[in-house]
């Protein structure tokens, strides 16, 4: 028997991949998020409120990605930003070449802030960097107050949370305090941010924060 | 079900090392998997006999080491195991604490079988 030692990260090429989208959206001075969450938590209606939002402040473009259809990137498209679809057919999650050739499609030099959203899935996705500046990590309070013990990956590799449809911690059984303290023992430096998009409750300050750190170019 | 592109991964880098002629004499591939590293071992050696199967490579052993998840604090300065994922430090609850494992997602070694001389 003769033994080839390799010591390698499995998804190394991937990573590769990202840390070319990364260069190349710190050159055209893009500020990107990858966002988050299990199915259902609220991404593409926080999406929706932050377009509203910043219109007319900032250039915002979307990279959408969903296991099937274009019903996400058509939802954005009322907005009237540059939204390109990813349709995975099966995949998980969204992998830095996916996002590459989504980038090929989008104007970058047009762009301060661009927003991938990721395939709604706790697991996979905390796994692959697309090249973002950092992930945002969207839990809906009808998930129960537990879920950030349950995958701790994806909250320990999130630089923000948004806790989303607080309007109707009234009527179930999660408590936000101990949602909020469940990701930070997992994630003590998480940014928190507590949204309802049908109130439209918490969106201001979290577009305050996205145009400030639009605002602020990464460097490359 | 992620462990499907996991599993592709690891063949194109065994694919990097060892040319095709000689894939069939590949014995077992090492990996090695950290609790935080959101990858099911079952699952991985299943994508893997998929992702192998009618290869030179469909008879290799996935041998899977399974690495715990410590954490070190940074202020009483021990080592735990904990709960994977948690980041407070379960002797004095302090969060000023480092990963030391269990994120891990590697492939380690190829073990190549001998390959028997032709005889004259």
């Amino acid at each position: 028997m003769s033994v080839i030692t390799i010591e390698r990260k499995v998804l190394e090429k991937n990573d590769e991949v990202a840390r070319q989208n990364r260069t190349l959206l710190a050159d055209h001075g893009v500020f990107a998020l990858n966002m988050v969450s299990s199915p259902g938590a609220g991404k593409t209606s926080i999406l929706e409120r932050t377009l509203e939002h910043l219109r007319g402040s900032l250039r915002v473009a979307v990279i959408e990605g969903d296991v099937q259809t274009d019903l996400d990137a058509r939802r954005v498209a009322k907005y009237n930003v540059p939204a390109v679809q990813i349709v995975t057919r099966g995949g998980c999650h969204l992998e830095a070449n996916l996002v590459r050739d989504a980038l090929g499609n989008l104007d970058l030099k047009s762009v301060d802030l661009l927003i991938i959203e990721n395939v709604g899935n706790l697991v996979c996705p905390s796994n692959y960097d697309l090249g973002e500046a950092m992930k945002v990590v969207v839990a809906s309070t009808t998930e129960g107050d537990d879920k950030p013990l349950k995958y701790p990956a994806m909250f320990r590799n999130a630089s923000v949370l948004i806790l989303n449809k607080i309007d109707l911690l009234p009527y179930i059984p999660c408590t936000l305090h101990v949602l909020k303290e469940n990701a930070l023992k997992i994630n003590p430096s998480l940014t928190v941010f507590e949204t309802s998009c049908t109130t439209g409750q918490g969106i201001d300050a979290w577009c305050v924060w996205l145009t400030e750190n639009a605002r602020r170019k990464p460097a490359s | 079900m992620h462990e499907l592109s996991i599993a592709q991964s690891i063949v194109d880098i065994i694919e990097q090392y060892v040319p095709q002629e000689h894939r069939h004499t590949i014995h077992s591939i090492k990996v090695r998997i950290g609790d935080l590293a959101g990858v099911v071992p079952d699952s991985l050696a299943f994508s893997f006999t998929a992702v192998t199967a009618g290869t030179p490579i469909a008879h290799a052993l996935l041998e899977i080491e399974h690495i715990p998840f410590v954490l070190h604090c940074t202020e009483c300065l021990s080592d735990s195991t904990t709960e994977p994922g948690l980041a407070i430090c379960p002797r004095c609850q302090s969060t000023h604490t480092q990963i030391l494992s269990g994120t891990e997602l590697q492939v380690v070694a190829i073990e190549l079988e001998d390959e028997t001389p032709e005889r004259i």
